[in-house]
């Protein structure tokens, strides 16, 4: 026999490599990738759901929206929803993790509780919360009366004024997203060594210098990703939205996501949908890159 | 040298006064963990709290907003949940999901698991550059694509079947299910696929024999999330479906029990609950491996 | 700073679910004398490690005392009982530079600044690490990460020094110079010192006293020199001394003898009272000089198989196959109950 044997294809791992990928590379630029590219086309298009033939317009499209004040009140909307959301759902979920790695008794309670939030179809928990902020049956109202808060017959609009309503809609977010941000920094809590942990208590820190001393340090690449996370959850979110308040009172909490929804597939307006949706990535993509880099420069410890 | 104070010439009353005070900070330290703990377990599921009272409501009870909503003012009645049952296809859409959700879980790991290990083991230089690029992907939301997919979707002729959900969560659930694996991956030491090697299997022979056993745990966990997330998603759903029979629980129990103005609140309640607890109770139970993936995910990037 | 650590009746049970329990502390005295470097001593699980973190701080006792400087400290959380930790990992904070990692626990205790950098410098030159002070943990080696550790320790000026085998995680080659460094530093420094191992080399080589355990309960205390002669069982007897001593059963008793004290009977003089064992010799170890001699022996005992250490001042030839008289002396025999191992007075052999 001359020559080199040829290893078996069951064996080379530059072939599985790719082979082992490819799959899902294809399935994602097949159903993702194509997409993409198809909604940067509509957005140049007249395609609405009634006349489904292509047909270019340029830029027309995007001067629509650019004049319209909905456009930018969604997306007004939109950056304050996610950055308050990500404040609170990081420092919730951080006190939320640290209360979940504590040990104590109903510890397996509390923990199934917390969690509910976060996974239950997102539809039906919004849908609950709908009757908590009602206007005339909020249970949340009805204690305020009992405790003295509000007046008999007295009754907190929640989502009927424009402030209100979209403390309502971020405060929704909040509480849908806190125990997943927990779980995520619940893992970074627990990698950090224990002896490190048990030095600093030898070494003289209490609590508070333990804490922001070591504790948070050494976790910040992790609560930085679930901060990520959280963002692009929120920010990339029309369920909540459209659930409980169709973007009102009048778009005051429109967001980008369902204002997209409400032009492209109840509008029938395809093309302007498509627009408006495009606005969605690059801003996230900014967000992400950036906490991704500053992510990495932590990392070098 | 310094010497710092030193308990030599503190007498034993004053090393008593020490430890009594070290003993109230220690007892108020878990008093007040066990209040934040009970105070965010009560806000997470308090609504669900409120669902499962609510579900048994008489009509008369429930459209009372001087009633305590948090008790049954009435005598409790099981109808909601038989028209829950029997007066819309709630099972329907429960079977729906299930399916739906055992197929998007199966395609997930068919694609998922040989993605992760070739990006995780089989090192190539454009390894880590494609993790990060799979990474990007779940910067392209749904709320974006949902446009241009549900064309894809008309095109192919899944429009308004519940096999076009099959199709495309995978795409929701492909990009994290990678990330995660490849953390699992990442902890299972390399000797032992190596010793399988040599033992006479192929490196898909060990891929097959032993790592996937060796990485249940993680793979459970990706069941877990992937299941959460199909279970959960709304947009694609609301977007492609519009008869009954074919929709999932996300969008049919809004549409269902949403007749116009009329909502049918306590059979709105009854799913919820009905629903989210046996997630939230198996979610618990895998809480433990879940962590382990998210902390080797996020350390090795 | 010299004072003085101690325990009373010391317990401490693990829960190991399911009914399951391991009893890792088993009624425990112990008194430090002043400024001593004790070594707890043992083989993994005795509850060395264990005693020591109760020592710290880090575990709580079910019951018993801990005593530092004659006053108790159980219910004092570590950062009260003034007492410096260094781990076998040494535990040193990755995101912080040497500098901050030896000024953590000053910071902690809030001490003025010009105090900080003047108990920075007294340590930092003691352990010669002043031009260390600018980088990172994950840039030292072995033998750095340890002496910024040990500075750690220092510098708060603690009582006590608590040791978790530091040495552990170096390489064969540094553990010989750092257990020299080691030895050397406390004895400049002259704080009282409790240090875990399981090496009893290491043992040997830096305990002023060591305390030998096993399965929860305290051995024997002695200084090197007693523990290795007189051992008080025989798991003390086997556990130190390398090859381990022989033990040969008697009827209720159990001889035992070291192997460096078995030797041919030409090497023992017979003026010294001796006993005489034949040895039939299966194969002899030819180790850094010495001629470590596998057999069997017979004559005082059950038949059983023995090692004899000939150091290579004793060139008597010896080969595997014969029989070869051998001796011990008489007063290098030490005797053990068989049922409960302890040792016991000894027991005439003719």
């Amino acid at each position: 026999m001359t020559g080199r044997a040829r290893m078996p294809l069951a064996d080379r791992d530059s072939f599985l490599a790719k082979a082992f990928l490819l799959p899902s590379i294809v399935y994602i630029i097949a159903l993702v990738g194509v997409p993409f590219g198809l909604a940067i086309a509509f957005s140049f298009s007249d395609i609405t759901a009634g006349d489904p033939s292509f047909d270019w317009v340029g830029l027309r499209n995007y001067r629509a929206i650019f004049e319209d004040g909905t456009f930018w009140q969604s997306l007004g909307n939109t950056l304050v929803f996610t950055t308050i959301s990500m404040i609170l759902v990081v420092v919730l979920g951080k006190v939320l993790a640290n209360i979940l790695v504590a040990n104590f008794r109903g510890k397996w309670l509390v923990r199934f509780a917390v969690l509910l939030p976060w996974t239950t179809p997102v539809a039906l928990s919004t849908i609950s919360w709908l009757w908590l902020l009602d206007s005339v049956f909020s249970p949340i109202d009805w204690v305020m009366r009992q405790v003295g808060f509000l007046g008999p017959g007295e009754n907190t609009y929640w989502l009927g004024k424009p402030w209100l309503a979209m403390g309502s809609v971020i405060a929704v977010h909040v509480w849908r997203l806190v125990p997943l941000a927990a779980v995520i920094m619940m893992a970074g809590l627990v990698s950090i060594p224990k002896d490190i942990d048990d030095a600093a208590r030898v070494d003289g820190a209490g609590f508070w210098r333990r804490m922001l001393g070591i504790t948070i340090p050494l976790t910040m690449p992790v609560v930085a990703v679930a901060g990520l996370f959280g963002a692009i959850l929120t920010f990339t979110d029309m369920a909540v939205v459209y659930v409980l308040t169709r973007g009102g009172p009048t778009n005051s909490t429109q967001v980008l996501a369902s204002w997209a929804y409400l032009k492209g597939i109840q509008g029938g307006d395809v093309a302007q949908g498509a627009a408006i949706a495009l606005f969605l990535f690059p801003l996230l993509l900014g967000a992400a890159v950036a906490i991704l880099r500053s992510v990495r420069r932590m990392e070098t410890l | 040298m310094i010497t710092s104070a030193s308990l030599l010439t503190i007498s034993n009353t004053d090393a008593d006064k020490l430890r009594r005070r070290y003993r109230r900070q220690h007892i108020g330290g878990r008093a007040f963990l066990y209040v934040a703990a009970v105070t965010a377990a009560l806000v997470a599921a308090g609504p669900f709290l409120w669902s499962a009272i609510t579900m048994f409501k008489l009509n008369r009870d429930l459209y009372n907003p001087e009633n305590n909503p948090f008790v049954l003012n009435a005598p409790p009645t099981g109808d909601h949940l038989t028209f829950l049952f029997t007066g819309t296809p709630f099972l329907t859409f429960v079977w729906n999901t299930v399916w739906v959700g055992v197929l998007v879980v199966g395609i997930t790991l068919l694609l998922a698991l040989p993605a992760a290990y070739s990006l995780a083991r089989l090192n190539r230089p454009w390894s880590t550059p494609m993790a990060v690029g799979i990474f990007f992907v779940y910067l392209v939301p749904p709320s974006l694509l949902f446009l241009s997919l549900s064309r894809v979707v008309a095109t192919l002729g899944l429009q308004d079947s519940t096999w076009s959900l099959v199709l495309i969560y995978p795409t929701i659930t492909i990009p994290v299910s990678v990330w995660l694996l490849m953390g699992f991956l990442k902890s299972i030491p390399k000797d032992i696929e190596e010793q399988s090697m040599v033992d006479g299997h192929s490196r898909v022979g060990a891929f097959l024999r032993i790592v996937i056993p060796l990485s249940f745990p993680g793979i459970v966990a990706v069941v877990v999330f992937a299941f959460v997330l199909t279970a959960s998603e709304f947009i694609y759903a609301l977007a492609f479906i519009s008869p009954s029979p074919e929709k999932v629980i996300s969008t049919g129990v809004p549409t269902e029990l949403v007749r116009g103005d009329v909502f049918f609140w306590q059979s709105l309640q009854a799913a919820t609950v009905l629903v989210a607890v046996p997630i939230a109770f198996v979610f618990n139970f895998f809480l433990e491996k879940f962590i382990s993936g998210f902390t080797m995910g996020a350390v090795k990037g | 700073m010299a004072d003085v650590v101690e325990v009373r009746d010391l317990r401490k049970v693990f829960d190991g679910g399911k009914g399951s329990s391991t009893r890792a502390i088993d009624g425990v005295d112990l008194a430090t004398e002043p400024g001593e470097y004790l070594v707890l001593l043992g083989p993994s699980g005795c509850g060395k490690t264990t005693l020591l973190r109760t020592i710290a701080g880090l575990e709580h006792p079910d019951s018993g005392e801990v005593l530092i400087g004659g006053h108790v400290v159980n219910g004092l959380p570590p950062r009260a009982r003034q007492i410096a930790m260094v781990f076998q990992s040494y535990a040193l904070y990755p995101h912080k530079t040497v500098l901050n990692n030896i000024t953590f626990p000053l910071r902690a205790a809030k001490l003025p600044p010009d105090k900080q950098r003047e108990q920075v410098k007294w340590a930092s030159e003691l352990l010669g690490i002043e031009h260390l002070l600018d980088r990172r943990p994950r840039q030292l080696s072995g033998g750095e990460r340890q002496r910024v550790a040990l500075a750690r320790a220092l510098v708060r000026d603690p009582r006590v020094f608590l040791l978790d085998e530091p040495l552990s995680n170096l390489d064969a080659k540094l553990r010989a110079s750092a257990r020299d460094e080691l030895k050397r530093f406390q004895q400049r420094v002259g704080t009282t010192t409790v240090y875990v191992t399981h090496d009893q080399i290491e043992a040997m080589g830096l305990g002023d006293r060591i305390a030998v355990m096993h399965g929860g309960k305290l051995r024997q205390l002695g200084k090197p020199v007693e523990i290795y002669d007189h051992p008080a069982d025989t798991f003390v007897a086997t556990f130190i001394g390398s090859p381990p001593m022989n033990l040969v059963t008697r009827g209720e008793h159990l001889v035992g003898f070291r192997p460096e004290h078995l030797l041919p009977i030409e090497n023992v003089p017979a003026a010294v009272e001796r006993v005489t064992m034949p040895f039939r010799i299966e194969r002899v170890e030819y180790l850094s000089g010495d001629r470590h001699v596998y057999g069997t022996i017979t004559g005082i005992g059950d038949e059983t198989r023995v090692i004899a250490r000939l150091p290579s001042t004793i060139d008597t030839p010896i080969s595997g196959d014969e029989v070869h008289d051998f001796a011990v002396r008489a007063d290098k025999l030490r005797f053990f109950d068989a049922a409960s191992g302890i040792g016991c007075d000894p027991v005439p052999l003719s």
